[in-house]
């Protein structure tokens, strides 16, 4: 029960959550929910395990992850963006096609032992902080060290750059952006794309660098719902998807480490390997979705929280301003 | 020429005379422009009139590059242009004012206007670039723009006046105006109109789509009429009558001003006392709405769109929850029953959104007029439909309020608006109601459809029932109403009655401006 230890713990799993995260801030700030974040997150732990216990080097599985989800999220862009087919409905058979090929293809994986690891590093100086120093720059995965660093970037982009204002009115209100001659469907399946390569990362970051290994679906075990609903509570701003992560990062690892002691605060620990707590955490990825599906159907909540006004809905050429 | 009077203020060269012929656009099975010749010449308000389906769109859409026509050419300045796409167009030096305003609400105007336009940064933004060009653009043309304000800060003619902007600011030397006044209040229009007036001294082409007669004949030059795809004529304006022109776009004798006559008012029907709601995002809707509505009378209830008609119309018939106040309909206080139990008080409702709320889609012409009547005899005996019964009353109710179907099966979603509209009032009217409520019941109709609609209002007042209509449409508030309310942000700003009532008047309230002379309280 050292706070230091939780916390430093809840970055390092938090960026998991975080490049999921993001991923689905893109998407859905064009405009596409993606409720496939599970599964794609599941083709990039599994692609990036496979590719370091084959080929040795982890930096290429991280790549082949990262194409890999891109890839498989371009079925949910196609359908919902082409067809015009239901979002939800839609991104939900992604979760199920992604963890259905992963398990497919991760046949056998579990049992392949160590691979080659994301190495972690400690930053001279800035680990010397105290208390930050320990929590966020003390060996952490170079990964964790790349959600610093994307974070801003991410908010940057979105908000102050011309393709990032783009994607804003893609998401608000598409029929103006193609009145200006913005192609409304190349860049929702652009940012399907990157939110599927940003899932694929995250789960490239759980099987090399955070809990290394392949353990079928519970690798990611629900993880990538949390992420979609994280998405809700960071009201679609990468800054405050990061620190919202690292928070449920830091929750996760706390109810962990909360059933170790038996004495808390100098009485006897109710949590004290009790095995209802475990229950109640793996509880929390689907208590996520339900609160994200009541969210995402309500359109008067959607609207109280900035939501991106066009999020869901296909956008159909001619049917302007309607 | 010299160089002066070639250019355009914002400095794009004129756009001396363009000119479309022979333009013919095929959809399937119907011909929506049948080799139609249009031109606009710089200086000059071209007014394009014609009825919903006339072409009006088409023939735009074709001009602006979201349609490519199957025959005919386009000429600029007498040589020919291809136009494939909006950024061609654009890049000609024609911009388009769309009827829905383009514009991302949560963005600044700046951003708008730079959406899509290369920046002089490249990957980051230039937003002070182009607020600077913004502000010269907006001096130059006398519209008053905050570059940064957030669009949805903007009222609906300050939103158009973007609109503009953007326009120019892509150099636009022709402008296509589409139902430019559709959602202005009259003051709104009036500066509209001393904008357009500038920017035609100043060189530039307008185009002006419209329906509203009147505008036509104040601020255009020459109009064209269009009617069923093909073109009617051509005239200088001044050369021409409102009654012509009306005329031309129908295809034969209409009356513009139907006939009130006098009807005894009778009495108060519908009350509403201090009533308040909430609006779909929790806000106010309604804020202490106190209304009565007489036998014989029709109030007409004005305001720009979304200042609480959808709530007041929905609160009344039960389909929204009040959250303060009493509704009474014939002595009983209502607030809170059902639509079920507020049908059998003989309340009657045309509602705005008809193809959503008025009728079912999937459902026959037959079926939907029975919407309402369907759990009583004769129509329903021990819960059997009685299907020839319900066959009889459709036959009859098609032949009474003349909707073309080809028959009482065919489904309701396969009809024109207008059809739809008349399958709504005759179930709503046939039941002889005690009240209607009619929200927006012309909207999108033709002048044909349009004008018997009124008729019919007007025929149920004659026949003593209480009716509110709720138009955003004045010149309907203007031509059917006994008195006028005034909403403005979910209030009633006031109560004139029709002899006083002018649309200067109106249009300052729904500005949600007093003026000192309508004060008083007309009961």
């Amino acid at each position: 029960m050292d706070p230091i230890v939780i916390l430093s713990a809840g970055v390092a799993t938090g960026t998991v959550l975080f490049f999921a995260a993001l991923g689905e801030v893109f998407a859905e700030r064009s405009g596409v929910l993606n409720l496939g974040v599970e599964g794609m997150m599941l083709i990039g732990a599994m692609s990036a395990f496979s590719v370091a216990n084959s080929l040795g080097n982890p930096w290429l599985g991280i790549v082949v992850a990262m194409i890999a989800a891109g890839l498989i999220s371009q079925i949910h862009a196609y359908i919902v963006i082409t067809l015009q087919a239901d979002q939800v409905v839609s991104g939900l058979a992604l979760t199920f096609v992604g963890t259905g090929i992963s398990l497919v293809l991760g046949e056998g994986l579990s049992k392949a032992g160590t691979v080659a690891q994301i190495p972690a590093l400690s930053v001279p100086l800035l680990s010397q902080i105290p208390f930050l120093g320990p929590i966020f720059f003390t060996n952490q995965s170079v990964l964790v060290y790349l959600g610093y660093l994307i974070a801003p970037l991410a908010w940057y982009y979105i908000n102050r750059t011309r393709p990032g204002l783009h994607l804003r009115a893609v998401g608000e209100y598409p029929s103006a952006a193609d009145a200006l001659g913005i192609n409304v469907f190349a860049l929702r399946y652009w940012y399907v794309f990157v939110g599927g390569m940003l899932a694929g990362l995250g789960g490239a970051t759980l099987s090399l660098a955070v809990s290394p290994g392949w353990f079928s679906e519970l690798t990611t075990n629900g993880q990538g719902w949390i992420a979609v609903g994280l998405v809700i509570f960071a009201q679609w701003d990468p800054i405050r998807a990061a620190l919202g992560s690292y928070a449920f990062g830091a929750l996760r690892r706390m109810i962990l480490d909360i059933q170790g002691p038996l004495t808390l605060f100098g009485f006897d620990n109710p949590f004290y390997y009790n095995s209802y707590l475990g229950f109640f955490l793996q509880m929390i990825p689907y208590a996520f979705t339900v609160i994200v599906l009541v969210i995402g159907s309500r359109e008067a909540i959607r609207k109280r929280l900035g939501s991106p006004a066009a999020l869901g809905v296909p956008y159909i050429r001619g049917e302007r301003g309607k | 020429m010299t160089d002066q009077d070639t250019k355009l203020p914002s400095g794009r060269t004129r756009i001396e005379n363009l000119e479309m012929r022979g333009i013919t656009k095929r959809f399937p099975g119907v011909l929506a422009s049948d080799h139609v010749d249009f031109d606009v010449k710089s200086g000059e308000v071209h007014a394009l009139l014609g009825e919903n389906g006339a072409g009006k769109s088409t023939l735009m859409k074709i001009l602006y590059g979201l349609y490519k026509p199957d025959e005919g050419e386009v000429f600029l300045n007498g040589k020919p242009v291809a136009i494939a796409s909006p950024t061609d167009s654009i890049d000609l030096g024609i911009g388009m004012i769309h009827q829905h305003f383009m514009l991302v609400p949560t963005l600044t105007v700046a951003e708008n206007v730079a959406l899509g336009l290369p920046s002089s940064r490249g990957f980051m933004t230039d937003l002070d670039v182009v607020s600077k060009r913004i502000l010269e653009l907006a001096k130059i043309y006398g519209l008053k723009i905050d570059p940064d304000a957030y669009v949805w800060q903007l009222s609906v003619g300050q939103q158009q006046r973007v609109e503009i902007i953007k326009a120019l600011y892509r150099g636009a030397a022709l402008l296509i105006l589409d139902e430019p006044t559709a959602v202005l209040t009259p003051q709104e229009v009036d500066e509209l109109f001393v904008i357009m007036r500038q920017m035609t001294k100043d060189g530039h082409g307008l185009i002006f789509i419209s329906h509203k007669l009147h505008e036509v004949v104040e601020i255009s030059h020459r109009v064209t009429v269009l009617r069923d795809g093909r073109k009617i004529g051509t005239r200088p304006t001044s050369e021409i009558t409102k009654q012509d022109l009306a005329n031309w776009m129908v295809g034969r004798e209409v009356g513009l001003t139907p006939d009130r006559g006098t009807v005894q008012r009778g009495e108060a029907r519908l009350e509403l006392k201090d009533v308040s709601c909430d609006s779909d995002r929790g806000t106010p809707g309604l804020r202490g709405v106190n209304l009565e509505v007489h036998s014989g009378e029709i109030l007409g209830i004005a305001g720009v769109s979304g200042n609480g008609q959808r709530e007041l119309a929905e609160t009344i018939v039960g389909l929204r929850k009040t959250t303060n106040g009493r509704i009474i309909l014939e002595g009983g206080d209502v607030a809170g029953l059902s639509p079920a139990e507020l049908t059998n008080r003989m309340l009657s409702y045309i509602p705005e959104e008809r193809m959503r709320d008025g009728v079912i889609r999937e459902f026959t012409v037959a079926e939907n007029l029975i919407l309402r009547e369907h759990e009583k005899a004769p129509y329903s005996r021990s819960g059997f439909l009685d299907l020839g019964e319900i066959s009889r009353h459709a036959d009859e109710l098609i032949k009474r309020f003349q909707v073309k179907t080809p028959s009482s099966e065919t489904l309701a979603k396969n009809l024109s608006g207008g059809n739809i509209q008349k399958i709504v009032l005759a179930r709503e009217i046939s039941r002889a109601p005690r009240v209607i409520i009619a929200a927006q019941p012309t909207r999108g109709l033709d002048i044909g459809a349009t004008e018997y609609v009124r008729e019919q209002l007007l025929e149920q007042r004659r026949l003593g029932v209480a009716i509110m209509l709720i138009s955003e449409d004045l010149d309907e508030i203007l031509a059917l109403s006994d008195r006028i309310a005034v909403l403005y942000e979910g209030q009633v700003m006031d109560i004139v009655p029709r002899a006083q009532a002018t649309p200067e008047k109106l249009g300052l309230l729904m500005a949600g401006i007093r003026s000192e002379e309508s004060l008083s309280v007309v009961k």
